[in-house]
């Protein structure tokens, strides 16, 4: 029996279920320095592993001498692709169709790429036996600009498929060509342009930059002879892809392999992909026959292993001289470097890129996105977005942008007049999408009243008036975003990575106490998977939520699932979760209905248990449940009460929101002030309003950072000048602005609970709220458009290519 | 980002330090709070075989008034600077500027022996130095010499100190009672080194400037005085036409790197700019 001396109100909160700020329980060890990291594993005998890296970005490799490396105490071996070639893994194949060397075989593509693995006793024998390899380079003509890599006359980078007419994606039209992938009816949108009253076009860039979670990319991989064996820990954001992986590439079976993701320091996609560090590791410990240890140093991070965006997007909206837009048509120039290493489903070249439509009732669009070699890392992940929904976002709301200013209307108005309504939902965007839900007006309008938007418009106009008459040197920026994302990956009618679908699962196990521990295939890197999951069970079970132990990331013990990236963690397996406790909770009915003696139909669930409809004293509640379901379950039944549940979504889902940032610039300098931000964030169902502000406030932290001056820079011969956090842009608590967070709430038709899924919206809808602050600001000078970064030096160049610095 | 192998040494005094960097020759290096020396090591930059730390030497700590000028012990650190009463009282600007350094982490363990030894033209206090024209004493196997400031630095992370050789202390003159100061730093971000950035120590005289020094820091290969830019405010009210004209003269000695913290022309756009609001702020605090 339930305490029944307790209210409703004291029950309900007792369960810490969905809507509660419960505090994050993972953070108890977190604060205490007790988390536990690939870093932290130690095993006995463990050897450790370094690379030997090109300082060049494109050279002939003519010869590794390891002699002088393997004299160095403490080293034990060193090895090149051609010891790799001995197992067959001197290529590997990238989640995006392509392969990508483990070690330079025969040349480099990319400054610090991968060259040789040092084996050692200790970390700093492994890197004095790297300063000991001799490796001799012949420099090769280096492609940076993405614009030079189609020319006729362009280096050949990939001569490994230089005969190769068809990669994963189609044909290729010329040898740095990796893909193009067009969507939309080309006709009709060439047909609204030829009639429409106003047009723009803007080559709109989305510059290079790197997630760099705080926690480099690691692992310790041991392999037991005996048993053959392979046990990795690592930082891995999907560790059952890898066990995958791992086995299709090694031909391990795959029971023989064991995958742990222990606690880890942050993801944001850089820790999705494969990386050579991983393969040679394994390989050192399979030949050793001793564990092998590899961690990444922030160096290695930045210039290494998966960058984000390098989108260029010439985009033209056509639309009515009353501000109606009637077409769309955006060109993408991708740059992905030397492999194509995206980690998109696999059938999403351009991941969900055609969201570019936006929050917009666009009738017709077409789009074209061309992929794309150069000589610089690997990678393309979506840095906490969705499939490139961040680089999507920011084409259409800064597009958005210069459109309004060419109809000298207010950017907020011009959205307003456009947005998709919402009795439109679910709404058939021209590009493909079912948008599930959504309320666009009432969000804008909120944001719009909360920052009296209209006074702020007076202001800037006041101001740039004192400007004209040179009263002051600061110029006023309003920047308006709104974004509609697309996250959730994803149903398996079209999303897959490498032909395994996008599901993600749950299995609860309640234990005779009423306590019990669940799993999931997702991994948490900082999310807060270990209160909110429990939250869900919280709310659907009544077993209070500090009862529910949660665990992710060993691929024995939890279910299959497809990983924690693109927000799909609460849209997907948030539903696995709530349908495995439905399961739960249907069997804990059936044992109700036969202790209390009534049909099961005639008992309704209350909070915490079942209770007899219209006998309010005939109680059962889940903790005794439990006890019966394993010691007197009722004739016939089995014994336990678990349940697992795979969930397989219908649709994505589709947060939004509604950004508005004022900014102040000092045009002497460049230096900018961010006065205030306001987000309003609808991500459906909320499960824990702490938990989302606090995602809120680190996205838009990020946002911060890769619009006002974050980015992976390199200069002409292909060096990387961004290669530390003394040039890499992170911001400290003194640049990072003062955030102030709002929300509507629109549950997902769809979705078991509601949610959509926040972790990422920050960055998708900061990043373009930012910019549109900055170029609202200079606007008035006369110009359209700026390119991110908006550093302190290019807004100075700015405003003296506009006149306004002398 | 892991150095090379080395040795470590821990002398308590001035002259066994001396005796150990004389014994172990060119490939020993002083180690003082490691801010500097250390990242570098880290990059293998620098590969010293031996390191003699500094840090157990007592009489390299230290705040002194020495009649009109105040002696600090090279092994003092930022930290140390700002919590002396003495600083604040007879060189605020000092204390101004240490606050520019970096954060907390970086100003507990980073000194001033360090930061005016190595020659690196983005530390803040070689052009502060210079502005309050400081002198540094050197000791080495033959003894102690005294260097000004403005003799001090010849190139990037080239000085007068000779091998053996060091930085015992830093002595700066007491400044007259009343003197304006400011130093402005333009940085990207905390813990990031100045973009540019520029002392100022002015007196004032019936609303007219009496003496000037400005200093300049990472706007050149070295710290730089500049003296033109101090000379056109000299006699004057501070209008905006002598500020401009101390902005340009500061400008035309100026010749900073490219870098991300922008190209050359912005650095010494800002660095005028840094000039004109530094002269600006001490004149206000003057009296
Ligand atoms: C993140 C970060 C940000 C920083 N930002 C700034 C900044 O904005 N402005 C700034 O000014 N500094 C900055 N610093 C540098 C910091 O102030 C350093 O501490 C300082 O430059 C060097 O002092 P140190 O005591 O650490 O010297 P060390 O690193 O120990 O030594 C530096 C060099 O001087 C030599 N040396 C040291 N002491 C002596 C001595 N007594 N005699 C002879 N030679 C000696 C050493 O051999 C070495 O070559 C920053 C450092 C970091 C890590």
């Amino acid at each position: 029996m339930n305490d029944m001396s307790l209210t409703r109100e004291e029950r309900e909160a007792k369960l810490e279920g969905m809507g509660c700020k419960r505090k994050r329980v993972e953070d108890i060890r977190f604060t205490q320095g007790k988390g536990n990291y690939v870093d932290d594993v130690k095993l006995p005998g463990m050897l450790h592993g370094d690379f030997v890296r090109s300082p060049h970005a494109h050279a002939r490799v003519k010869s590794i001498n390891s002699e002088k490396a393997l004299k160095v105490p403490g080293v034990l071996a060193v090895i090149t692709a051609e010891t790799l070639k001995t197992v067959n893994l001197a290529w590997m194949p990238t989640l995006a169709g392509d392969v990508q060397m483990v070690l330079a075989d025969g040349k480099v593509l990319f400054q610090n790429q991968e060259v040789a693995f040092v084996v050692a006793t200790d970390r700093y024998a492994a890197d004095d036996g790297v300063a000991a390899v001799e490796v001799e380079y012949e420099p090769l003509p280096v492609l940076v600009d993405p614009f030079k890599a189609l020319d006729p006359d362009a280096p050949l980078l990939r001569e490994d498929i230089k005969d190769k007419k068809d990669g994963a994606h189609g044909p290729r039209k010329h040898h740095n060509h990796i893909f193009e992938w067009t969507v939309g009816d080309r006709e009709l949108t060439d047909a609204a342009f030829n009639k429409a009253d106003v047009t723009i076009k803007e080559m709109i860039s989305y510059h290079r930059t790197h997630p760099s979670p705080l926690e480099t990319c690691q692992c310790v991989c041991s392999f037991d002879k005996v048993k053959s064996e392979l046990t990795i820990w690592g930082t891995f954001q999907a560790p059952h892809v890898i066990r995958t992986v791992v086995s299709l590439i090694a031909k391990l079976p795959e029971q023989k392999i064991h995958v742990i993701a222990p606690d880890i320091g942050g993801g944001f996609g850089n820790k999705v992909g494969a990386y050579p560090g991983y393969i040679c590791a394994a390989v050192a410990s399979i030949v050793t026959g001793k564990p092998v240890k590899w961690v990444e140093d922030r160096i290695e991070n930045l210039t290494a292993t998966s960058f984000a965006r390098d989108y260029h997007m010439t985009t033209e909206i056509a639309a009515t001289k009353e501000g109606k837009v009637t077409g769309l048509r955006v060109h993408v120039l991708a740059d992905h470097g030397a492999f194509d290493a995206c980690a998109d489903p696999s059938k999403w070249p351009a991941g969900f890129f055609n969201i570019v439509t936006g929050s917009y009732d666009f009738p017709v669009a077409y789009l074209a996105v061309d992929g794309i070699y150069t000589n610089k890392a690997p990678g393309g992940v979506a840095y906490r977005c969705s499939f490139r929904v961040t680089e999507a976002a920011y084409c259409i709301e800064r597009a958005m942008d210069i459109l309004a200013q060419k109809l000298d209307m207010d950017p907020a108005e011009l959205r307003l007049k456009n947005f998709v309504k919402p009795e439109q939902f679910p709404y058939h965007s021209a590009l493909g999408w079912e948008y599930d839900s959504g309320d666009y007006h009432t969000a804008m309008r909120k944001a719009m009243e909360s920052v009296k938007y209209a006074e702020l418009r007076q202001e800037q106009a006041a101001k740039r008036e004192a400007f004209k008459r040179g009263e002051t040197r600061e110029i006023m920026g309003i920047g308006v975003s709104f974004f509609t994302e697309i996250v959730g990956a994803g149903p398996s009618k079209n999303c897959d990575i490498l032909g395994i679908a996008m599901f993600d699962s749950c299995e609860i196990r309640l234990h005779p106490t009423g306590a019990g521990i669940a799993r999931m295939g997702t991994k948490s890197q900082g999310q807060g998977h270990e209160t909110t999951w429990a939250q869900i069970i919280a709310t659907e079970i009544g077993i209070p939520a500090d009862n529910i132990m949660v665990e992710e990331g060993n691929t024995d013990t939890a279910p299959y699932g497809l990983g924690t990236y693109g927000s799909r963690s609460t849209p997907v397996a948030g539903a696995a979760i709530a349908m495995a406790a439905r399961k739960i909770k249907a069997k804990a009915q059936m044992i109700a209905a036969y202790k209390l003696e009534v049909h099961e139909d005639d008992l309704e669930w209350d909070i915490d248990g079942f209770r007899v409809k219209g006998l309010p004293e005939k109680f059962l509640g889940m903790k005794d449940i439990s006890w019966i379901a394993y010691n007197s379950p009722p004739p016939g039944m089995e014994p336990g009460l678990e349940a697992v549940s795979y969930y397989d979504p219908p649709n994505m889902t589709y947060p939004f929101g509604a950004y508005i940032c004022v900014m102040d610039i000092d045009v002497d300098t460049g230096v900018y002030k961010v006065r205030r931000f306001y987000a309003l964030d609808d991500c459906g169902t909320r499960i824990n309003p702490m938990i989302i502000e606090g995602q809120v406030h680190g996205g838009l932290t990020e946002a911060f950072a890769i619009a006002m001056g974050q980015e992976i820079h390199y200069d002409e011969t292909g060096n990387v000048t961004t290669g530390s956090f003394m040039d890499f842009f992170v911001p400290t608590a003194v640049e990072t602005p003062k955030w102030e967070t709002d929300y509507t709430v629109t549950p997902s038709p769809h979705h078991p609970i509601g949610a959509k899924g926040v972790g990422e919206s920050p960055n998708v809808g900061g990043v373009p709220c930012f910019s549109n602050a900055v170029n609202d600001a200079f606007s008035f000078l006369g110009s359209t458009h700026i390119q991110m970064p908006h550093d302190y030096w290019r807004n100075w160049k700015a405003a003296r290519e506009l006149g306004a610095v002398g | 980002m892991i150095p090379g192998p080395f040795d470590y040494h821990r002398p308590d005094s001035v002259a066994d330090a001396i005796k150990l960097l004389a014994e172990l020759g060119d490939e020993a290096r002083p180690l003082a709070g490691g801010h500097s020396l250390i990242p570098m090591m880290k990059l293998r930059l620098a590969t010293p075989d031996h390191l003699v730390d500094l840090a157990g030497i007592g009489a390299l700590k230290g705040i002194v008034r020495d009649g009109d000028r105040i002696v600090i012990g090279a092994m003092i650190t930022q930290h140390e600077l700002l919590a002396s009463e003495t600083i604040a009282s007879a060189v605020p600007i000092l204390r101004e500027t240490a606050l520019l350094i970096a954060d907390p982490q970086v100003r507990y363990r980073g000194t001033i022996g360090g930061n005016v030894a190595n020659g690196d033209p983005g530390n803040d206090m070689p052009a502060l130095m210079l502005t309050l024209g400081a002198e540094y004493t050197l000791e080495g196997p033959s003894g102690s010499r005294t260097v000004a400031a403005s003799e001090f630095y010849q190139g990037a992370y080239f000085t007068a100190i000779e091998p053996g050789e060091i930085l015992t202390s830093v002595s700066i003159p007491v400044l007259p009672a009343g003197h304006g100061y400011a130093y402005e730093k333009l940085k990207r971000k905390i813990g990031d080194y100045a973009t540019a950035a520029a002392a100022v120590v002015l007196t004032m005289a019936g609303g007219k400037v009496a003496t000037c020094s400005i200093g300049l820091t990472n706007l050149a290969e070295t710290a730089l005085l500049a003296d033109d830019a101090a000379a056109a405010v000299i006699g004057t009210t501070l209008d905006d036409a002598s500020l401009k004209k101390a902005a340009e003269a500061a400008r035309a000695i100026m010749s900073p790197a490219g870098d991300g913290r922008g190209p050359p022309e912005y650095r010494k756009h800002v660095g005028g700019i840094m000039v004109e609001r530094a002269l600006k702020r001490a004149a206000a605090v003057a009296r």
